[in-house]
């Protein structure tokens, strides 16, 4: 009996291995798509070794938090103590910088997370049922388009105050629209496919028409576009917290960081890039990191892009 | 369809949307108590003192139905109430900041449109090549650019270190002739007014402090452009018209620029939307970092404080102007490709 279901199973399962290996195959083929892939594991062994490469002092609450050397507000270069040097306030940068690739990975799939799930959920209805449910949820999302996505997110941090979560909910509930407009036109077209009727005619349930029959088929495009999208939200919550709406000061947040170096862009008259360290280091960690979604989406568009596929 | 019948139902359609908008914005009001909401009414922070009077006079103890067409009155009349944080009228607080950032706008669009299509379509055309290359990384570091980050790195490198291209709108002298009885400010945008006025050192002083802003603006979206225009370029020149055109023994200039071109930019053109919001984006952060008095630092420095009828009016305009211009988009594009009007 086992052996049956399992086999059942494989055979279920083999378009999408097939599909896995295609996209696999083709990402090896494609250098910038590797590096984008270089890129963002070196992040991931970052963030999981954070509290090995940069550990917290004994008894410090939150891992969060930036510790201090002092209370000087003189950023002092980089030195054996302090591999990154340290900004205004004598926040220790490479701790920063450690910890904020937590941030950043936390935000991203926090975010995108949420986003992808209600818009999913609320595309794959409103494109199934059609009728008054889809009117009023596009129209929802006709009225959430007529805002430039940044106001919207202002307004509402600013209603639930400025915080690193303002900033992301309020990306969740600006966000969800592209993905349930994608998922209504994939749902749109998959209905109409044969394979639909099909499961209809054996009497499956909707719930398990869209989510074992349509979903699986709809859910490929999501992924380019998520992958780009998990970039450009680090980049926002980072401008953000950098424009002193989002992460508190002395959170460790590549953004906020970078607000700290603020009052240091111009250095001495005898050296003028005296304070480099405050802010070079940590946007080359928001660069990179955004670079490296940002290849790896490339990569998922050209293969999953049905003009540009098998050529 | 003409097109005459398209625009004016494009533009029927511009009320549901805008009255969408404002039933958003009013819902979003919703979440404060009526003594907040009240700051939404005021023109003047006297007012403030009787407060009752205020709750009583816009009905914000009543049913939000009857609460959101007296606020829609108010708004329609001009009246967004009171910005704290300049202490001025939100309406008069956007005409004061609109100039600084209308300057920004007017020299960074024409660069973005020239530049961007321009670097799209010597990419496609010399597709696989070392131009090509070069063009692509620019538009994947152009993307993932942080806007804030490359403001200040241009900061560090054109300011503190050359000490040719400063942050702000003018310079001290500069800026103490402007607002002197002598020079009439007749748009307040520095660069016209110091033409209008026959004051060159003003003008070119006004052009110096534009340079970093309006290059740290185009840098991402130039990136953002090229891209679309790029690939539209690619998937025109696969096209049989280009084979036929080629066939026909016309110039590789004019198979280029005549025939490809034209339909290419189609996608581009769709693409305006998303460009005008990335622009905003930029603005909020290139005027905060460049201390430039703009409607996006107005706006930053107004949500710090929490300042929220600023906010929600920086809200109001900004939707406004961005459902407009995605309306002239629109418009631009059934004109340009005939196959729009007739769906």
């Amino acid at each position: 009996m086992f052996w049956v279901r399992d086999k059942s199973l494989k055979r279920e399962l083999e378009p999408t291995i097939r599909e896995l290996k295609f996209v696999l195959k083709r990402i090896r083929s494609s250098p910038l798509s590797i590096v984008g892939i270089v890129l963002i594991s070196f992040f991931l062994v970052i963030a999981i070794l954070a509290p090995v490469l940069a550990p917290p002092p004994e008894g410090w609450r939150d891992p969060y938090m930036i510790p201090r050397d002092g209370f000087s507000v003189t950023p002092r270069p980089p030195s054996p103590k302090h591999p990154f040097g340290t900004a205004e306030g004598q926040y220790d940068i490479y701790y920063g910088c450690i910890w904020g690739t937590r941030t950043a990975f936390r935000v991203g799939v926090i975010v995108i997370g949420c986003t992808v799930l209600i818009g999913i959920f609320i595309g794959s209805i409103s494109g199934y049922y059609g009728g008054k449910i889809d009117e009023i949820f596009m129209r929802l999302t006709d009225v959430i388009y007529a805002f430039p996505g940044i106001v919207l997110v202002m307004v509402l941090v600013v209603i639930l105050g400025p915080s690193l979560e303002s900033v992301m909910i309020a990306l969740i509930l600006i966000g969800w629209p592209t993905y349930a407009r994608l998922i209504r036109g994939e749902v749109l077209r998959i209905k109409q496919e044969d394979f639909v009727e099909a499961a209809k005619a054996i009497g499956c349930t909707d719930f398990r028409v869209i989510v074992r029959h349509i979903l699986p088929n709809a859910i490929y495009p999501l992924l380019a576009v998520a992958s780009l999208d998990m970039g450009s939200i680090v980049l926002t919550v980072a401008a953000f917290s950098f424009l002193g709406l989002g992460a508190p000061i002395g959170y460790a947040d590549w953004g906020q960081m970078i607000a700290l170096s603020r009052n240091w862009i111009i250095g001495t008259p005898t050296n003028p890039y005296e304070y480099w360290y405050t802010f070079i280091i940590p946007g080359i960690f928001i660069f990179t990191f955004v670079l490296g979604w940002g290849l790896l989406g490339d990569a998922f568009r050209d293969i999953l892009d049905p003009m540009l596929r098998r050529r | 369809m003409g097109l005459v019948t398209y625009v004016v139902r494009r533009l029927l359609l511009l009320v549901p949307t805008m009255f969408g908008v404002t039933l958003l914005i009013f819902g979003l009001i919703q979440f404060f108590s009526p003594v907040e909401r009240a700051s939404l009414y005021v023109k003047d922070p006297r007012q403030m003192s009787s407060i009752e009077s205020i709750i009583e006079k816009y009905h914000l103890n009543d049913p939000p139905y009857i609460q959101y067409i007296y606020w829609l009155n108010e708004v329609l009349h001009g009246n967004l109430g009171w910005s704290k944080s300049v202490n001025m009228p939100v309406a008069q607080a956007i005409c004061e900041f609109l100039p600084a950032t209308v300057e920004l706008v007017i020299y960074s669009v024409p660069i973005i449109f020239v530049v961007g299509i321009w670097l799209g379509k010597i990419s496609a055309v010399h597709k696989d090549t070392a131009i090509d290359h070069i063009v692509r990384a620019f538009a994947i570091i152009g993307w993932s650019l942080p806007t804030f980050w490359s403001a200040i790195i241009l900061l560090a490198v054109f300011y503190g270190h050359l000490k040719i291209f400063p942050p702000e709108r003018l310079s001290i002298e500069a800026s103490l002739y402007v607002n002197s009885p002598s020079f009439i400010r007749y748009t307040r945008i520095n660069t016209i007014d110091a033409l209008l006025n026959g004051e060159l050192w003003i003008f070119f002083d006004a052009l110096r402090h534009l340079v970093l802003p309006v290059l740290n603006l185009t840098i991402v979206i130039v990136a953002i452009l090229m891209r679309v225009v790029r690939s539209s370029m690619l998937e025109a020149l696969s096209k049989t018209y280009v084979i036929a055109a080629r066939a026909k023994g016309l110039s590789e200039k004019e198979v280029i620029n005549k025939h490809a071109m034209r339909n290419a930019m189609i996608p581009a053109v769709t693409l305006a939307g998303a460009l005008v919001a990335g622009m905003l984006t930029g603005l909020v952060i290139t005027e905060t970092v460049f201390n430039i008095p703009g409607i996006g630092r107005w706006a930053v420095n107004a949500a710090i404080q929490l300042d929220i009828p600023a906010v929600l009016g920086f809200a109001l305009f900004a939707s406004l102007v961005y459902v407009i211009t995605n309306l002239v988009v629109d418009i631009l594009y059934a004109y340009i490709d005939p196959r729009i009007r007739l769906r």
